[in-house]
């Protein structure tokens, strides 16, 4: 009876580790909005500057993008431990399935690109699956989404890239360098170029999807509420004050822009850090 | 005559991210025949319609590549460059001066 006391208790907390760095981003997103600007303009502007922190060279400033990317950072510790604390060897629980289900997926999946050696890969590229993600779709919640900040997504991949490279150093140091002047020494400065665009392209791809799709919502929505101004202000009262044409169509957009970009977008990273480091690794023999 | 130096440069940054969406053609043509391909493809084999399918939106998204690169220019000349031209144009001015 005890026992079971404290692990409602557990339960209880967890799910509040899930819920409230995502309330606490939202809270501090209020908190720190500046004044409505009386002019009527569409702005659209980068992550928001919450504070600056002093240091030695430059300052250094923390913004939304990295608040919100913490938050979702300690959501998804929060949905691991919620699903996984409690375990048995015969699942008698939904949320033990549901986690063998996500850890069978993700196994899937790298066995099938990868290949049987990998299989240490699986944790990485699941992390990277959650975090992009929940990163694109977390812009449902209101806040700013880190995945339309280049700074985030280029962290990403450049962890890529080391990952990438350390890999083909596996094979020697002279390998390596070798590998650059194939098939002959001309092509040098190709190869190069080829292998510094690894990184750049993946985080481009990526942040450019997303923040394209913030772009056009909010321009879209912006000429949907000067449409329903224009046409419809002649209601008498607050009735001419409501943007009656912004219902529906964002809601569509949205769809296509936040959930299915952003959730494509987090598949083709996974695929793309799985494809690169499988190919990087030189063959035994 | 700084207000027209400002000018020409907002008027030539809006053409230039018009000039940079160009690169939207090379995207549009690829994905186009992919599709057609997958299209193909289904109506040979109609019961490889998921494999296909799940190969194609990938393909798609690597193709979007290069397109997206001419948006990412195109926002930055509409968003950031003037600014940042503007600036620049400031301080020469004011360089120009103390030379003087």
């Amino acid at each position: 009876m005890e026992n079971k006391k404290n692990s409602r208790l557990l339960d209880a907390l967890l799910l509040l580790l899930i819920i409230l760095p995502l309330v606490l981003a939202m809270a501090l997103k209020i908190c720190t909005a500046p004044e409505e600007p009386l002019e009527d303009g569409v702005i659209i502007s980068g992550a928001q500057v919450y504070f600056t922190i002093a240091m030695p060279l430059q300052e250094w400033p923390i913004t939304a993008a990295q608040v919100n990317s913490w938050a979702i950072i300690l959501s998804i510790l929060g949905v691991c431990l919620y699903l996984t604390h409690g375990i048995r060897v015969i699942p008698d629980s939904k949320r033990q399935l549901a986690a063998e289900w996500i850890v069978d997926t993700v196994n899937k999946l790298v066995k099938s690109n990868m290949g049987e050696k990998f299989m240490g890969f699986a944790p990485f590229v699941a992390g990277i699956l959650a975090l992009s993600a929940l990163s694109s779709l977390s812009s449902l919640l209101g806040l700013f989404a880190p995945t339309s900040d280049l700074n985030i997504v280029l962290g990403w991949a450049i962890l890529v890239f080391i990952l990438i490279t350390h890999y083909k150093l596996k094979g020697g140091l002279w390998n390596y360098i070798k590998g650059f002047f194939s098939p002959i020494p001309v092509f040098a400065p190709l190869n190069i170029i080829g292998e510094v665009a690894t990184p750049i392209s993946m985080s481009f791809r990526h942040y450019g999807n997303v923040m394209s799709g913030m772009v056009i919502s909010t321009l879209i929505a912006y000429a949907l509420r000067s449409l329903s101004n224009m046409l419809l202000g002649w209601l008498p009262g607050i009735l001419g004050q409501i943007p009656f044409l912004q219902v529906g169509l964002p809601a569509v957009l949205s769809l296509y822009f936040d959930i299915f970009s952003g959730c494509m977008q987090a598949f083709i990273f996974a695929m793309l850090t799985m494809m690169f480091v499988a190919t990087a690794v030189p063959e035994e023999g | 005559m700084l207000e027209i130096a400002i000018g020409i440069i907002l008027g030539c940054c809006a053409i230039g991210a018009g000039i940079a969406l160009i690169a939207g053609i090379g995207p549009g043509i690829g994905e186009g025949q992919a599709v057609a391909k997958a299209c193909e493809a289904v109506g040979r084999q109609p019961e490889s319609r998921s494999a296909v399918t799940s190969t194609l939106i990938l393909g798609c998204a690597l193709a979007e590549t290069t397109g997206l690169y001419g948006l990412i220019i195109g926002i930055l000349l509409i968003f950031v460059a003037p600014g940042s031209f503007v600036g620049i144009l400031k301080s020469a001015i004011e360089w120009s001066k103390t030379i003087l």
